[in-house]
């Protein structure tokens, strides 16, 4: 019912003398608004969704010059460049940046710029608070990002802000708090936007067991983001209240408890690893079938697994938790349901290998990265799976084994997902083709310093470096130094992938509309580039492939 | 200097790739965990009490089966790679959807799961076992050193890096860390003495921030957490220096707060207590005997470097915006009775936290007459033992005596 509404709605907007296909842009009324304007007041999905990947390309840009600083003062033991108290807001900032700044606007600009193509909408179902969920994330970086230059310094107490620590920052503390409050309304206003359009935009006949995979991954994020959110506000207003208005929520002086800050925050913090990786899951799942030219293996299975996930993640949080002092029963528990969200998450990479078997292969950029992504992301699952197992955790807590688990799952894991999914759009958004062999080039350097960069770090974590220190003593030193060559030789080889982009936008081959051989779904029976507005009228979908 | 480290450093590189090729032999031949050369650079402590040598065995048991999965998956991947590329001539096959496979890969891993899992559980309850427990030392975190209570033998005392490592590393590293070796941050001044062949009761708190006792070879890591208590518990097997750090971040020193615990016979430790309550009942006779000015800055400074300049800085310059600086400061300048007030009861809600108990009355008025008279303050007066000892609240006063009666 609600897909032939959408359908009404829509072609009463497009009268039938508009084809979709050629040359949208050339009508005014239809067309963008020229200069600064167009971006300013803009509720085309395709412009916001480019907002959102330029801003995520910045940010990533700026906090990767977080984690080079860094690794500078880590190349060698001793302190030699910066401040204990400048390192540590280097490390705050770092994850702040990356996770709300990269990752999560990276995949709302994907989401907003193929949701839609995907299952054949005109557009997202709320552009004006698309616009607006956009436009906050400038401003709550802006202030972020400002507090490096007040008096008091940047957050330093670590991305988590467990108390009492966080509490004992200066009054940038504040800023910090309204910034996160910011990110989190444009989070939900992208999600609720992302939940309607998914539920009354998709074309008539798109049901939902025929929605590609990245459409089903992001749906579900946006559930485990709305879900969330909240309670990450109300426990940094909490942390707020403590600071500045004299409430003891967290300090047991007053009767509170600062552990209850930690469940409180992990009860967001779960769910949020997991809306770092679904949407990936998705991407992942439109690439290899296309370069394999060989359906998706087990579709349904992979949106059981994904659904499974999604529910699992409220239900381990307190596994980053295991040094707290937890009752037996609750460290029994949650080792147990932690160890059992390895089984969907393996049912996801078998599908993916199993749909790679007997294919024909190519091995393109995007397919390159989303190789990588498998077999490096299984990586950091592997040492996931290690880290549930609760007295060995004990020994691996804080320490450079869970750096090296993390960023495992979140550089070649989340992070290689956007660059493949930008190489395997960027034909469809730019309307031509990027160069390939600079695109290897990226792969292949980037993936060797990746490695360089992260698997030392299982090393010294094992031998016993703990996390979030600026000097260490002098046994973990050569590992710490081969680390920082891989780190600067990852950050620097990331202005490729600028080049590549820009080049693409500037010129190239032109790209067909189907642009891949084995590529299936709707965006790909748009033009190349899409014209600004598609799916005026919806696409008979019995004439295409949607997945 | 920096040629002397980097000399130092590849001379570790070369000796550890041996190590390394060793391992990677290792893991390619599945071979058990065996000592290898260099090992300790890239694995987990066995360590040195039953349960860290069963967590140690846990933590290989998982390693290998991560191996074995990833071999497999890793595997059929390499192989699909090579032998279904469409370069090959090969023709897509068209299959997808098994139910029967789905399940076969949904229910293995559940049986590898198990399997882990029972064995994880049976040494997380001998974990959580805290009975019978011969010995308890109550272990409370600071910004930034340790406090240890030993409950029953009436011996208390802080903990906190070693001076001159403590220096250096404030210098940076032309003052010449390898001097120091493998020990560089991780020796202390006070060392945890225990005797060996006991179960001893390590009771966690904190004073201010979250902190956490890591020591891997006692596979000991609990939060230290202020107003709550953890427990844990260590029945070390052998004699011998035990290394750890804090692992929580707690601040700007987190880094620089390590833990050694040097387990002796118990014959040793009894001679070790001994010793330790006789100074103790020395050092509470003679602290609050007058003392001249240069007497009270000599003390002073040194308690000044061992407590204040990491945040206040060497100098007494403070960092502008987050440590105020204590040179021209008008608390050291000012009244005398509100110095010593804010020293021995910190300012809620900053970093700075109540020293009363951390530090003896002579600690106190040594560091409060050198902080007026050094770094160009020229208050020119100074503050006696006896003074801070009146000056400290009567409640505070009760709760200090225990507690001072028997520190260093």
């Amino acid at each position: 019912m609600s897909a032939d509404n959408a359908h009404d709605g829509v072609t009463h907007h497009a009268p039938g003398d508009h084809a979709p296909e050629h040359g949208h842009g050339d009508h005014d009324e239809h067309g963008p608004a020229s200069g600064m304007m167009r971006w300013i007041t803009t509720t085309n999905h395709k412009d916001i969704g480019s907002l959102y990947l330029w801003f995520s390309l910045i940010m990533f840009f700026i906090g990767g010059a977080m984690a080079l600083v860094i690794r500078a003062e880590l190349f060698q033991p001793g302190i030699q460049i910066v401040d204990p108290m400048f390192f540590n807001s280097m490390t705050t900032m770092h994850a702040l940046v990356m996770i709300f700044g990269v990752v999560m606007p990276a995949f709302v600009g994907l989401a907003n710029w193929m949701i839609p193509m995907m299952i054949g909408a005109p557009d997202m179902a709320l552009p004006r608070l698309n616009n607006w969920s956009f436009w906050i994330m400038p401003f709550a970086f802006a202030i972020l990002l400002s507090t490096l230059f007040m008096d008091s310094g940047g957050p330093a107490g670590g991305w988590t802000l467990y108390p009492p620590l966080s509490l004992q920052m200066g009054d940038s503390f504040a800023f910090v708090i309204f910034a996160i409050h910011f990110m989190g309304i444009s989070s939900v206003m992208g999600s609720i936007n992302i939940v309607a359009t998914i539920f009354n935009m998709r074309a008539p006949g798109v049901t939902f067991m025929k929605m590609p995979m990245f459409v089903w991954t992001w749906l579900i994020t946006a559930y485990l983001l709305i879900a969330t959110i909240p309670v990450l506000a109300g426990a940094v207003t909490m942390l707020l209240t403590d600071r500045y208005f004299g409430t003891s929520f967290f300090s047991a002086a007053g009767g509170g408890d600062p552990v209850m800050f930690q469940h409180i925050f992990w009860f967001f913090g779960h769910p949020e690893v997991y809306i770092l990786i679904l949407p990936a899951f998705g991407i992942i799942s439109s690439i290899i079938p296309t370069f394999a030219r060989k359906p998706l293996f087990g579709y349904d299975s992979m949106v059981y697994a994904t659904a499974s996930i999604a529910f699992l993640s409220f239900i381990v949080w307190a596994h980053h938790m295991f040094t707290t002092g937890m009752p037996l029963a609750g460290s029994l528990f949650f080792m147990m349901s932690t160890m059992l969200i390895s089984v969907p998450t393996g049912v996801k990479v078998f599908n993916w290998v199993a749909t790679m078997w007997r294919g024909a292969m190519t091995f393109e950029t995007p397919m390159l990265f989303a190789i990588g992504f498998v077999i490096m992301f299984t990586i950091g699952g592997l040492s996931g799976l290690m880290l549930a197992i609760t007295p060995a955790d004990i020994q691996y807590h804080d320490t450079y084994f869970v750096v090296a688990h993390f960023h495992y799952v979140l550089v070649p894991g989340a992070i290689y997902s956007i660059m493949a999914a930008t190489y395997y759009w960027l034909p469809k958004w730019t309307g031509n083709m990027y160069d390939e062999t600079l695109g290897k080039w990226h792969f292949w350097i980037s993936t060797v310093f990746v490695n360089v960069l992260f698997f030392p770090m299982h090393f010294v974590g094992l031998a016993g470096m703990n996390r979030r220190i600026p000097d260490y003593s002098l046994q973990f030193a050569d590992w710490n130094m081969v680390a920082s060559i891989g780190a600067f030789g990852f950050g620097f080889s990331q202005l490729l992938f600028v080049w590549i982009v820009i080049k693409c936008v500037r010129g190239g081959k032109k790209a067909t509309a189907e642009v891949w051989e084995g590529a299936r779904g709707l965006e790909w029976t748009v033009p190349s580039p899409a014209p600004y507005h598609t799916f005026e009228t919806a696409p008979d979908i019995t004439k295409h492939m949607v997945r | 200097m920096t040629m002397a480290v980097n000399a130092l450093r590849t001379g570790r590189l070369a000796r550890c790739l041996p190590g390394c090729l060793q391992a990677v032999l290792g893991t390619a031949l599945l071979m058990p965990a065996v000592a290898l050369a260099g090992w300790d650079e890239l694995n987990m402590t066995v360590g040195v009490t039953d349960l860290s040598a069963e967590v140690h065995s846990l933590h290989m048991r998982i390693f290998w089966i991560c191996c074995l999965i990833g071999a497999g998956v890793f595997g059929v991947m390499i192989a699909s790679m090579f032998l279904h590329r469409k370069s090959r001539g090969v023709k897509p096959a068209t299959f997808h959807e098994s139910t029967k496979v789905e399940i076969v890969w949904t229910v293995v891993p559940l049986l590898i799961l198990v399997a882990m899992a029972i064995p994880a559980a049976k040494v997380l309850i001998k974990m959580e076992d805290f009975s019978d427990s011969e010995m308890s030392i109550k272990v409370t975190g600071y910004q930034w050193r340790w406090h240890y209570d030993y409950l029953d033998e009436g011996i208390a005392f802080y903990s906190a890096l070693a001076p001159e490592q403590d220096l250096a590393r404030q210098r940076g590293a032309e003052y010449g860390l390898e001097q120091f070796g493998d020990a560089y941050l991780r020796d202390v001044d006070n060392e945890l003495v225990v005797p060996t062949g006991v179960k001893i009761r390590f009771l966690n708190t904190a004073a201010d921030v979250i902190h956490s006792w890591w020591v891997p070879d006692l596979a000991l890591k609990k939060d230290a957490i202020p107003g709550f208590i953890n427990e844990n518990w260590a029945t070390i097997n052998e004699p011998g220096v035990y290394r750890g750090k804090c692992a929580e971040l707690c601040g700007r020193d987190h880094g620089f707060m390590p833990i050694v615990v040097r387990a002796v016979t118990p014959e040793e430790f009894q001679v070790w207590a001994d010793e330790q309550r006789a100074s103790a009942m020395a050092a509470a006779e003679t602290q609050h005997h007058p003392r001249d000015l240069a007497t009270l800055m000599a003390s002073g400074e040194g308690v000044y470097s061992a407590n204040c300049a990491s945040c206040h800085q060497q100098e007494g310059q403070g960092i502008p915006g987050i440590f105020p600086a204590i040179a021209g400061s008008d608390v050291a300048t000012g009244n005398i009775e509100d110095h010593v007030a804010m020293v021995l009861h910190g300012v809620d809600g900053t970093a700075m936290t109540a020293w009363s108990g951390a530090l003896t009355d002579a600690e106190i008025a040594s560091v409060v007459t050198y902080q007026r008279n050094a770094f160009g303050n020229e208050a020119g007066d100074s503050v006696q033992p006896l003074d801070v000892r009146a000056m400290r609240s009567t409640a505070l006063n009760d709760a200090n005596e225990l507690d001072l009666g028997v520190s260093r």
